[in-house]
């Protein structure tokens, strides 16, 4: 069945909805996809795939249902079957008595009739053998010409090279699996940007409320009221542990804090790394190459920016209170790392550390207390986001 | 009667891959948005007025801010010119259609011929905003309440949005548009591109150039890689300033081009230099060393 392709999307991961799946229906009645199956593997993709990070399950799905489908007119007599079928839309929301209504079932069906009538005439006019392709030209936008880039696909022999394109697997890196709830961590982000009409900006916008409300206290006369625009004046310092099982989490930090800057605009952000805990130096990137001497942030960056740290805050004691206690082996630590942390979290007012160890288990970890009688520590969750962006608003 | 627009070929000024130019026809036909995704550079801005241009179309230009709010697209009414007038006189403050100014998407639905609508970085406003836009872009018209005007499309404007972050946009919304992701361009297609804009370059200089970047393009842990931008600007610099091409793999000349923040730049320093690839690279820059 044809709308096991469909189902299996969705068995996959792929958020694709029936709406998309009758849009797609709806693309191949018009002729859309035929010049060859790679054309459709780039008309299907481009209507039910919404985020080149679900491209990857895509082809895995593609490449095993199709591995036995070579022509074309395989995949419009598939989809002409499922229409004619008897229940041709399967149960699920939305209704589909409301997807029925939207699309005329019985005009695609006979549409897709069309469809293969024309490419039989087509085949017989050109006397081609075995496989044949509507709109090498033509109506068809897929062509099978085109210049440059991406992966080229198209052409006679190509009934299978979409296949194996596929099976090529080349977005696997697009993926985003290690991240979950990315929207819920953005909608907390993006709390932060509320902070940015506090005080410095120029107040020229229009205050209508205000403008209205003194006009009439002026009993009509004119009196128009500016006030500061929205504009986003918020610095930021993301620290994050690396040591272990905390690089995942930095590198989803550090992902999650670039996507919101994109979106809020940040005035600055800063990115810095540090090994359990941090010392005389912290470093400018995860792999620890580029020493920033942490004396050297308290010159360079006000009390202004907003400090995150993300981190277990889990290690041995001796790392966190005595001096020397680093466990870098190129290091010598003459403050301990609890009294490098004090002075952060003084030169720092707003700031919080975010633990992925859940709260509960706390109090089981030696060095989470101590360090939490520093900095205010929330969970890395959405929630506990949530909590700590509401603790960086205020002092 | 609507017209039909023709077929996107693509133009002389601007590359277009194969599926790109089908997916754009698609999204014509089917008379749905086109939400175009990619890195920052890959041409994504570019592409709508590559689509105006093709199809002899005027092209109409939103760019969304943060603070861009759904309802500026379609209509503004000017409340501040309204009150100076009624304080000051000089015009009929009781015809309100003077007061009211069409937006970016107002304008196109009003436009006699099809245009291109482009609404450039949409991820850029509130979470909400493409939602906010989802009926008006599916009924194609709008009610202004103070005028009781109906501004209905004559033509269905061709849409094409685009999209920087790595951030979602709502479901509902993308359920009704077209996607297409912009891959990065391999080598070959970066040729083409760079022939656009700088026909008369050396290859040799170019075909150094084009590895360096790629190489650079691969390091771990930069910040912003370097974009197609940054080295059309980067090949003209290295042409203008007579690099010899065999300088460029073992001083990477101008890198200050390529290569934005102070943090990226020392990275780029030392990553290279781990790999062995210059004895003679200069010593790190930008960065604090014990
Ligand atoms: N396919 C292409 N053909 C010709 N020029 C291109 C192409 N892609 C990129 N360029 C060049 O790169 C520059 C950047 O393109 P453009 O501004 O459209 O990118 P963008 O994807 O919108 O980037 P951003 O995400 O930063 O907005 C263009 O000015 C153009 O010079
Ligand atoms: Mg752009």
């Amino acid at each position: 069945m044809f709308i096991d392709f469909y189902y299996r999307l969705k068995q996959e991961g792929v958020p694709v909805s029936l709406t998309e799946w009758m849009t797609l229906m709806d693309a191949l009645a018009r002729g859309f996809a035929f010049s060859s199956l790679s054309a459709f593997y780039f008309l299907a993709r481009a209507i039910l795939v919404k985020s080149e990070t679900n491209f990857d399950r895509y082809d895995l799905v593609f490449s095993r249902y199709f591995k036995g489908i070579e022509t074309p007119e395989d995949i419009l007599a598939a989809a002409l079957a499922w229409l004619k079928s008897e229940k041709p839309l399967p149960a699920a929301p939305p209704t589909p008595a409301a997807l029925l209504a939207q699309y005329n079932v019985e005009e695609l069906r006979k549409l897709l009739a069309e469809r293969i009538e024309e490419q039989k005439k087509e085949a017989v006019k050109e006397k081609r053998g075995g496989p044949f392709w509507i709109g090498t030209g033509g109506t068809s936008p897929f062509g099978e010409s085109g210049s440059g880039g991406g992966v080229r696909l198209g052409g006679e022999s190509n009934s299978m090279s979409a296949v194996k394109v596929a099976a090529e697997r080349r977005y696997l890196d697009l993926r985003d699996d290690s991240i979950t709830g990315v929207r819920q961590f953005e909608m907390a982000l993006r709390a932060l940007r509320q902070l940015s009409t506090k005080n410095e900006a120029p107040m020229d916008e229009l205050d209508l409320d205000g403008t209205i409300d003194a006009t009439s206290r002026k009993a009509g006369m004119l009196n128009i009221v500016w006030k500061r625009p929205r504009r986003n004046r918020m610095k930021v310092i993301l620290l994050m542990d690396t040591s272990g099982s905390m690089l995942k989490f930095a590198q989803i930090s550090r992902r999650l804090f670039t996507a919101v800057n994109r979106t809020t605009h940040f005035k600055d952000l800063r990115f810095y790394y540090f090994y359990n805990c941090v010392y005389d130096r912290v470093y400018a990137n995860a792999n620890h190459t580029q020493p920033v001497n942490t004396e050297h942030l308290f010159k360079t960056l006000n009390p202004e920016y907003r400090l995150i740290i993300t981190g277990d805050a889990t290690m041995n004691e001796h790392e966190l209170l005595r001096p020397g206690g680093t466990i870098s082996w190129n290091e010598n630590n003459e403050l301990s790392g609890l009294d490098w942390l004090k002075r952060l979290a003084k030169m720092y007012p707003h700031a919080a550390w975010l633990n992925p160890v859940p709260a509960a288990n706390w109090t089981h970890y030696e060095t989470i207390p101590p360090i939490r009688e520093v900095f205010p520590m929330f969970e890395l969750t959405p929630a506990g986001l949530e909590k700590a962006i509401q603790k960086l608003k205020t002092r | 009667m609507t017209t039909k627009p023709g077929e996107y070929k693509g133009t002389g000024d601007y590359i277009a891959s194969a599926d790109l130019q089908n997916i754009v026809n698609v999204a014509v036909a089917l008379g749905r948005p086109l939400l175009i995704k990619g890195e920052p550079g890959t041409g994504k801005t570019l592409l709508a007025k590559s689509i105006a241009d093709s199809l002899g179309l005027q092209l109409i230009i939103w760019n969304i801010k943060s603070t861009t709010k759904a309802q500026e697209g379609l209509y503004v009414y000017d409340t501040v010119q309204r009150l100076y007038d009624s304080q000051f006189g000089g015009c009929d403050v009781a015809d309100i259609k003077q007061y009211i100014k069409l937006g970016k998407l107002g304008e196109a639905f009003a436009a006699d011929k099809p245009v291109v609508l482009l609404i450039d970085e949409i991820d850029k406003a509130d979470l909400e905003f493409p939602n906010d836009l989802l009926w008006e872009l599916d009924i194609m018209n709008f009610y202004i309440p103070e005028t009781k005007e109906t501004i209905a499309a004559q033509n269905r404007p061709i849409v094409i949005i685009t999209s920087n972050a790595e951030k979602e946009l709502p479901d509902a919304f993308l359920r009704r548009c077209i996607f297409h992701y912009i891959e990065f361009p391999d080598k070959a297609m970066m040729r083409q591109i760079i022939a656009v804009h700088h026909p008369d370059l050396d290859q040799i200089l170019l075909g150094q150039a084009l590895e360096m970047f790629y190489t650079l393009r691969a390091l771990n842990d930069l910040q912003k890689r370097p974009s197609t931008s940054e080295l059309l600007d980067w090949v003209q610099a290295l042409a203008l300033g007579g690099v010899k091409p065999d300088k460029i793999a073992t001083a990477i000349p101008l890198l200050g081009v390529l290569i934005k923040k102070d943090q990226d730049f020392a990275t780029v320093l030392d990553q290279l230099h781990q790999k062995g690839s210059g004895d003679k690279a200069p010593t790190p820059y930008g960065v604090h060393n014990r």
